[in-house]
Order: structure tokens, then C-alpha cells, then sequence
């Protein structure tokens, strides 16, 4: 049995979540195979040799792969798939837009946001934005899915010497066009991967006042996320989203400021290791999860706790 | 140029789910059921687009059982010109809507696709990535923008950290995210005149589609709960907590 893992990455730096679906692929079993298609993405297929738990770095560096075009990516890894009996992705927007591409080319279905290998051919998974979780069995001969990356712990980066082999076939569908990418620029960890998250919600009023969180967040070393309630509201943009539509974290402490704690937004942090609350309303269903709860107006309290951090 | 949208029948929004006591699936009887939301903001898409003289027909799939005709007659009733409804059991696998939809839009021909990106049962996010790939066209996934120009759709997509555009060759395939647009209200009128509009049933025979699955559901549990902890009563308490209690800062 041999698994093909996508990397996740931007050309330049493997991401850490790469790890973590490594750290799944281990849970099935046998070997490991880590494709990397980029283009100018030599460094990255560096790092990815260095991982132990990798056997084979595959890497496709061509332009037609700058982007991850799911139109481009999805046909190579096509061509590659006779090899394997799993092929992961995490559950990442990249991932997200490949690999069902991918599972319906070979004609398989695609398992979604594993959270749990309980064989080779038995995985759990999340419905019903995680108020139910599903155990499937897929007779798949390929099973392809993508893996929630705070459900399984990262295996090591370093030490290995993986065997690193170059693709030369190039699939170019010539349909799609990269335009530009607006990428926010932040000092601050990425939501997914941070330790400690502060997220705000309609309580926060507008955008102007998630600044609160944001001088928390740079005392804590922290992420900022938000409700939906916030970014349907307009205070901040979609991808600061926690929840069943947005992002699902799972760090060591998260802070919700403001939230009430609708079961959309309990679906993406209810994994969190100690969730703390500051709502002024005392029947907020988020209190029925918090580790900690304070009852307060977040216009006093926040500022208290960042001086007091 | 003809707009297709394809849309589904689930559990309302606001509803939470159960799990049976058996652990064979959720509870669904006597719960409330509506159109999917990303789906109902990918019938409003196709409605702003027939109105701004982009689109010259709007047509709602469903694929399922004749109750989710309800949600098509609400998607006739938000602007949609007619419906077809491909008869099936109630829940078929991503795999097979993605089938079924690719003879439909064979048939019809339309210039776009337009699906919502997941619906919030099972929360796949596959339909429409596996729409287009069978179709072998070009996707346009997590759209927060839709921009037509001649032959060709400039998507904006809602990725991690930001946001990326792609330039599609149409026909393209379209899946929606939340900030795409905020659907309308179906008013009393067009509710009424929705009843009126035609709505077609396919059969998977008719479309040369077996649906089947390799995926079987074991068992279903509800997830583990977490169990309240305390209340507070001051920032300092909450510090100390968090520093010797929890010591997680």
C-alpha cells in the first residue's frame, strides 16, 4: 500500500499543515509519497526531503502548476493515482478545489475533513457542521479525501533523506488563467495554526473595534478570527471566518469576544483545548462550552486583560 | 447565454440535527427542511445575471425525491425561469449528483453552472469540482465575484488568506461562497407565479446514469460534549486562571 500526500505550499515554504496530513497517512499505513507541483518550487521540495516520514518527494515544477489551477493539478495527479491506494490532501481551499477534481476523474468518491482513521478503508468524518459525526467505509479502489489538520498531531520535519524524483509530464487543460491574488499581509500566525485565537462577533460593533483584539492578539502571539455574525455584518473579511463555512481551529486557547455562540460557529472551535468567553449577555449559548467564562462588557474587559497580559 | 443552477434540499439552517438513538443516521423526520443557503446565493447570482442583460435563461436542477420540488418552486419563485427535478432516492453520493448533472447539462447547454460550494448536511464541498471535471471544464470554486466578459467568466475566489481571480473559459463551472451576493426575498406574486412556471422530470434511466455508491454509512454519534466550566468574575481571575490553571499563557 502506498499513499500520495499533496503538498501544501506557495512556491517557497512548505506549509506546516503538510505535516499534519502526513501525520494521517501514517495512521492508515505503508509507504509515503509527497507530490509537490509548483513551479520554482525547489525549496520547498527541499524541505519536503527532509520530512522522515516521507519515502518519495515527487515534484512537478512547471508554470502550468504556479497556482495550483485545479484544471492543471487535478490531471497530473490523474496520471499518477494507478500507483497509489490513498491519495490525502488537508482540508485546505487548495485541497478543497483539487482533489474532488481529482476523485471524480478516477471515478471514486472523495471522503471530506477526516477527523479520524479507524482502518485503511474506515474514516470519520464531520456532518451537519459537526453536530453529528459520521463513520464511512469506502470500497473505493482509490480512496481520496482531504484531512483535518488539527485532528491529527504534525509528524517530524526534519531528519529524513527522502528519494526526490522529477516529473517531466506537464498537463496544461488551457481553460483557466491565474489573474492576481490579494493576500493579506499579516505579522500574526495563520488561524489554522496558531496556538491561542481571539475571534470577535457581532458584539464587537464594527470593524474599528476588532483592533481591541488585535493588541490582545500581539501580546499572546495570536490569531484573530471572527463569527459569521461578523463577517456577514461587514466588520472583517471572510476568510477571518471560524466556523462550519469558514475555518476549523483547534488551538490551545481560544478566546470568544462578543460571540453568542451559534452552533455554525461552535462547529469550527469546540476542539480548542480551553475555550474562554466575554459576553455581557449571561444566557449565551457559547457559555455551555467555555472553560472559562466571564460575564462583562468586552469594551471594559478587553483592554483590562491586554494590560494585564 | 442559458444559466444553469443546481440546488438542494436540506435541513433548514437553523435547525439543529439529531442523532438517532440507534446510531444509524440523523433524525430527520418531521424537521424542517429548506433550499440549501450557499445554493439559494447561487440562484440569486444567476438572477442578477439574467438581469443585467448577461443571462437570457435561468434553470433550477434538483436531484432527489418529489418533496425537494418544494425547493425548486422557491428557486422559480426567487427568479428562475423553469425547473427539472431527476428523480432519485433522497440522498445520493457527490459522485452521483455530479453524474446526473453532467447529462443535464449536456442537454441543456447552458454558458455557466452555477452550485452552491457545500451543503450544510454533508457538508462535502464536491459537487461542483466533480461537475467540472467530468464536463473536463474550467472551475470557478468559493466565488465572492462573478465578472462575464464575452467568452470568458473572471471568478474571484474566496482562498486561505485572501483572495485569488481566475480567468475561465466558459463554459465554466461556479460554486458559490457566502459573501457572492444576499439573496432576495421571494415575494407573495412571484410565489404565486412560480406555480405556473414549468418544472421537467428526468429519471437517471432516461439520462443512461446508474446511481450506486462505494461509500457506506457505518454508524452515526454525536460528537463529544463538552462539558460548561466556569464563570468569572473579574479579568484578573480569568488571567490567573489561565496562567495556573489552565497554563495555557
Amino acid at each position: 500500500m502506498t499513499i500520495l500526500v499533496i503538498a501544501e505550499h506557495d512556491n517557497n515554504e512548505l506549509k506546516p499543515v503538510t505535516l499534519n496530513t502526513l501525520s494521517a497517512a501514517q495512521a492508515i499505513g505503508g509507504d509515503i509519497h509527497l507530490l509537490v507541483a509548483g513551479s520554482g518550487c525547489q525549496s520547498v521540495a527541499d524541505a519536503a526531503a527532509q520530512i522522515p516520514a516521507v519515502a518519495q518527494v515527487l515534484v512537478a515544477d512547471n508554470d502550468a502548476y504556479e497556482h495550483q489551477l485545479a484544471e492543471n493539478v487535478s490531471k497530473l495527479v490523474q496520471g499518477l493515482a494507478a500507483s497509489y491506494s490513498h491519495i490525502l490532501g488537508a482540508s485546505t481551499t487548495t485541497a478543497k478545489n483539487v482533489l474532488p477534481r481529482v476523485a471524480a476523474l478516477l471515478d471514486v468518491n472523495q471522503l471530506s475533513d477526516v477527523m479520524a482513521i479507524e482502518s485503511a478503508d474506515t474514516f470519520k468524518r464531520p456532518i451537519y457542521a459537526g453536530n453529528a459525526i459520521a463513520t464511512v467505509k469506502s470500497a473505493d479502489a482509490i480512496k481520496v479525501m482531504t484531512v483535518r489538520g488539527t485532528a491529527f498531531d504534525p509528524v517530524e520535519g526534519a531528519g529524513g533523506s527522502a528519494e526526490v524524483v522529477n516529473l517531466s509530464d506537464v498537463c496544461d487543460a488551457g481553460t483557466s488563467r491565474f489573474v492576481n491574488e490579494e493576500i493579506a499581509e499579516s505579522e500574526r500566525p495563520e488561524l489554522t495554526a496558531a496556538s491561542i485565537v481571539i475571534s470577535g462577533g457581532r458584539g464587537m460593533g464594527n470593524g474599528e473595534n476588532f483592533e481591541l483584539l488585535n493588541k490582545v492578539a500581539d501580546k499572546l502571539g495570536a490569531a484573530v478570527g471572527a463569527s459569521r455574525a461578523a463577517v456577514d455584518a461587514g466588520f472583517v473579511p471572510n476568510d477571518m471566518q471560524v466556523g462550519q463555512t469558514g475555518k476549523m481551529v483547534a488551538p490551545d486557547l481560544y478566546i470568544a469576544v462578543g460571540i453568542s455562540g451559534a452552533i455554525q460557529h461552535l462547529a469550527g472551535m469546540k476542539d480548542s483545548k480551553i475555550i474562554v468567553a466575554i459576553n455581557k449577555d449571561e444566557e449565551a449559548p457559547i457559555f455551555q462550552v467555555a472553560d472559562y467564562g466571564l460575564v462583562a462588557d468586552l469594551f471594559e474587559a478587553v483592554p483590562e486583560l491586554e494590560g494585564k497580559l | 447565454m442559458k444559466v444553469l443552477v443546481a440546488v438542494k434540499r436540506v435541513i433548514d439552517y437553523n435547525v439543529k440535527v439529531r442523532v438517532k438513538a440507534d446510531n444509524s443516521d440523523v433524525d430527520l423526520a418531521n424537521v424542517k427542511m429548506a433550499l440549501n443557503p450557499f445554493c439559494e446565493i447561487a440562484i440569486e447570482e444567476a438572477v442578477r445575471l439574467k438581469e443585467a442583460g448577461v443571462a437570457d435563461e435561468v434553470v433550477v436542477v434538483s436531484i432527489g425525491s418529489k418533496s425537494c420540488e418544494e425547493q425548486i418552486r422557491t428557486a422559480l419563485a426567487l427568479g428562475a425561469d423553469r425547473g427539472i427535478r431527476v428523480d432519485t432516492e433522497d440522498a445520493p453520493d457527490s459522485l452521483s449528483v455530479a453524474k446526473l448533472l453532467a447529462k443535464v447539462v449536456e442537454k441543456e447547454a447552458p454558458g455557466m453552472v452555477i452550485l452552491g460550494k457545500q451543503a450544510i448536511d454533508s457538508d462535502n464541498n464536491q459537487t461542483g469540482q466533480m461537475l467540472a471535471a467530468l464536463l473536463d471544464r474550467p472551475q470557478g470554486t468559493f466565488a465572492s465575484k462573478v465578472a462575464v466578459d464575452g467568452d470568458k467568466v473572471q471568478v474571484t475566489r474566496e482562498i486561505d488568506g485572501g483572495l485569488q481571480t481566475v480567468e475561465l473559459q466558459m463554459p465554466a463551472i461556479v460554486t458559490t461562497d457566502l459573501r457572492l451576493n444576499e439573496p432576495r426575498y421571494a415575494s407573495l406574486p412571484n410565489i404565486m407565479k412560480a406555480k405556473r412556471k414549468p418544472l421537467d422530470l428526468l429519471t437517471p434511466d432516461e439520462l443512461g446514469v446508474a446511481v450506486s455508491s462505494n461509500l457506506t454509512l457505518l454508524s452515526v454519534e454525536p460528537p463529544a460534549e463538552r462539558q460548561a466550566g466556569i464563570k468569572v468574575s473579574s479579568v484578573d481571575e480569568l488571567v490567573e486562571k489561565l496562567r495556573n490553571e489552565a497554563k495555557v499563557i
